[in-house]
Order: structure tokens, then sequence, then C-alpha cells
């Protein structure tokens, strides 16, 4: 059956119009409950850097997030910023990352959050530092949460888009993330040495020390993305750490 | 019109039955005899790609069975409005549309199964199994026929893929729907074999499979 021109172009513009319009239905009527999961995501990240979230449920983890992270937002002198350009409110789950790692270092935003213990807002516990740099394939992220002393790494999470299933990939695991647990960023004299991860996997441990990990076999060049992005944020991220040092050991003189 | 008598001697029949022998055919034939991975090596890529674990493949399991019942269905529905010169086209948007629903569905309520399944469910859309039914089945039968047909080609691609997922996820990891399989049963140190969790392992485990069947079945290719 050999149909008319007119008819076809009628039949494929109505479909058109019926397939386009249920599609941008749907995504009008899903987009709350996806904001909501990616927000979940990101604070679920956030917290897994400093403690284990096995078993908890999605407003478990909304509800601790509440009660023990408190976030601010620094700019590369580490001064705290609240607005931005246009005067409003800057939150700092708000702030993306990504986008801010295509800016240059000095106009970027760089969140930080604190966590406390359940109940106590005016211990920090420990502080939280976004990471973002690239991998091998893709982006490749992460959260580096510090001990009080801003140099002992407390726990770290880290997320990529492509790496490699099963090599670059498994720097998402617990397995990798907990090889920097207590590891530390800044030597005695306060210079940024970073945390390098070495070559191949099973490393004499006599190679690795304060500021070197075991590396992952066969994921070389997504190990280096990660070496790069701790050294270059932390460079960043230090002048906030040096301001903070410097007024949390003042608090703690007054004490004395 | 000749194709109107002819619809009427059909309405004279007496009703088939919904699951009558010619229809459970539908349903039965592609579990193994034809079975879209194994004997037609259609929908290999999502096969390897998605197969390292049982959960995501389950996910994608289920999502390939929706889009190619509702695919089938609509298109069943429509195969006499349809161009034949557009048709190729009319049956990638409606496959499309479905997939780009599965997606934002996952999205919206099941995140870290969308992260991790990322670009394969987009890839439903180029998988030959989906577009091989339209186009060889559901445009020329009616509804449920095709309905039938879609089940059948999605059981037979799902139980494949789930059993390809099961032997990867244990050999690979040591583990079932991520739970510790071996540490269960006390076997603390269980050597997972690496080669399992990339796509290299789903090829193996795909060959042994299509040869253990063709074996049984004798099936030779011609």
């Amino acid at each position: 059956m050999q149909q008319s021109n007119t008819y076809i172009i009628v039949f494929s513009a109505v479909l058109t119009i019926i397939l386009g319009g249920l599609l941008s239905l749907a995504n009008q009527g899903l987009k709350p409950m996806q904001q909501k999961s990616v927000e979940l995501d990101t604070k679920k990240k956030i917290l897994s850097a400093v403690t284990d979230l096995k078993g908890k449920k999605g407003n478990e983890v909304l509800e601790l997030y509440g009660e023990t992270i408190e976030s601010i937002v620094v700019d590369l002198e580490g001064v705290v910023v609240e607005k931005d350009e246009k005067g409003a409110d800057i939150i700092a789950e708000n702030v993306d990352v990504a986008k801010n790692f295509k800016k240059g270092p000095e106009e970027r935003l760089y969140p930080v959050f604190k966590y406390h213990k359940e109940g106590n807002k005016e211990a920090v516990e420990a502080y939280i530092f976004p990471v973002y740099g690239r991998g091998l394939w893709g982006p490749i992220w992460g959260f580096i949460a510090l001990e009080t002393d801003l140099n002992t790494i407390k726990g770290t999470s880290f997320d990529h888009k492509t790496e490699t299933p099963g090599l670059g990939a498994r720097i998402t695991t617990a397995e990798i993330s907990n090889r920097y647990h207590g590891k530390r960023l800044f030597d005695d004299g306060g210079n940024l040495i970073s945390i390098m991860m070495l070559k191949g996997e099973n490393n004499a441990s006599s190679a690795l020390d304060d500021h070197h990990i075991d590396g992952m076999s066969g994921a070389t060049l997504t190990a280096n993305g990660v070496n790069e992005m701790l050294e270059s944020y932390f460079e960043y991220y230090k002048s906030y750490i040096e301001n903070t040092k410097k007024t949390t050991g003042q608090k703690v003189a007054l004490l004395y | 019109m000749s194709t109107q008598t002819l619809e009427k001697t059909v309405d004279k029949k007496p009703a088939e039955a919904a699951f009558s022998k010619r229809r459970k055919k539908f349903v039965n034939d592609p579990l193994s005899e034809d079975n879209p991975i194994t004997i037609q090596v259609l929908g290999i890529c999502s096969a390897l790609a998605v197969t390292t674990q049982m959960k995501p493949t389950l996910t994608m399991a289920i999502s390939v069975i929706f889009v190619m019942v509702f695919s089938n269905l609509i298109i069943s529905l429509m195969r006499s409005l349809v161009p034949t010169r557009v048709r190729i086209i009319v049956q990638l948007a409606v496959i499309a549309t479905l997939v780009t629903l599965v997606s934002e569905v996952l999205k919206a309520y099941q995140y870290d199964m969308y992260k991790e399944l990322s670009v394969f469910v987009g890839l439903i859309i180029t998988n030959c199994i989906v577009m091989g039914r339209l186009e060889a089945f559901a445009l020329a039968n009616k509804p449920w026929d095709s309905v039938l047909d879609a089940i059948g080609n999605g059981l037979g691609y799902s139980w494949i893929i789930l059993a390809v997922a099961f032997f990867r996820e244990i050999f690979g990891s040591g583990k079932l729907f991520g739970w510790p399989l071996f540490e269960a049963m006390g076997i603390e140190n269980f050597p997972t074999n690496g080669l399992m969790v990339t796509p290299v392992g789903a090829f193996f485990i795909l060959g042994l499979i299509i040869w253990v069947q063709r074996t049984k079945t004798g099936y030779v290719e011609h």
C-alpha cells in the first residue's frame, strides 16, 4: 500500500506531537522526585566520607544530614562567601563543583561541610571537602573528610562517570577509600605534600608512608587523576585550612 | 474490497482462546529454540555490558520487557496506519519514547540503579531485539499476538542475561544480588576471578551457554 506524501507528513507530525507531549508530561511530573533523588545522592556521598550509611533509608539519611552537617562556601583566599554577585544566598549543597571546575581557580566557589556529632552543634568532628578532577575517560569526584587537625584523613568517598568497571571504577569501593584512612596531607612544617596513589598493587610496605598509598593494578591512569585531583584541590583549600587552624588554635589557647 | 470480505469471514470463526496452542508457541519458542541471544545472536552488546551483577541485570531485563511489550502493542495497534515508507522511523520514535520514559522513572525512583546502568538504559533503543520484533512481527500481527511475542522474546533475552550475570557475579565478586555468598558458606578467601568482571568474562559464559544449548537442541547454523 503506497500512501500519499501528505498522509505521511501528517502522520509523522501527529505522532511526533503525541510522543513529545507524553515525554514532556512525564518529565514535568517526575522532576520533583528526580531532584530529590539527586539531592539524596549528594548528601549520601558527603556523609559516607565520615560515617557508615549501610542499611539507612533515604529519609533517615536526610534527617542525619540535617542534624550533623553544617555547610559553608569559601573562595580561594579561604574567606567565607555568603552572597553571590546578584545578592542571593549561596547554599553549599547547590554549588555545582563540576561547573566550577570549568572556571579558573580564583573564580571558583569551594563548599566546605562541617560534621558534628549528633546533638552537639558546637564541636566540629570533621571537615569534608569536595574535590573534582579528570580520570582516564571522564570526570571523577569525591569527598575528603579530614580530622579536626585538618591534616589527617578521616575518610573518603569517590565517584566517577565513566571509569572502567573492575579497574578504575574501583575508586568507589570501600577497599580503595579505606587505604586513605589515617594518611596525612601536610608535612610537619605545614607544606602540602598530598597523598599519592602508587603505580601497581601490593607495593612493598616500605613504599607506603603517611603520604603514599597502594595503587590499583591496571588503573594507574585513573590513580594519576585521583592524585592530581587531591593535590590541586587541597592547594585551593589551603588558605581556608590555614585560617581555620589559626582560629581554632586561638580558641584552644583561650581555654587554657 | 477484498480485505473487507476477508475480515468478515475471519469474524465468523469462534474466537481463539487467549492462550491457544498457536499462541503459546509465541512465548515458548524464543525461550530456547528461537532465543534472541543464543540463536539469533541479537542484543549481545547489553548482554556483555550490564551483566556483572544480578541487580542491574534484573533492572535491565524488566526495562527491556516493558519496552518490548508496549512497543509491540502500540505498533501492532497502528499497523494499518503506519506509512510503509517511514515505518522504521515510526518504530524508532515509539521505542525511543518508551525508553526515555523508563530512564526518567528510574532516575526518579531508583537513582542508584540509574547511575549504574547509565547509558545502557538509553541503548535499549538500539537493542536489535526490540526493533527486530517490531519489524518482523508486530507490523503484521494482531495486538494480543504481538504482546505474547514480546513477552516471549523479552523473557528469552532476560533469562540469558540473568544466567550470565549469575555466573559472573558469583565468580567475579563472590556475591549474589550483592549478598556475600561464599562468606555465608564459611569460605573466607574465595579467589574471585577478575576476568569475570570485565566484558570478556561475559563472552566466555555466553559461549558456554550457547554450546550447551546447541548440543541439547541439535541446532546447526546454516
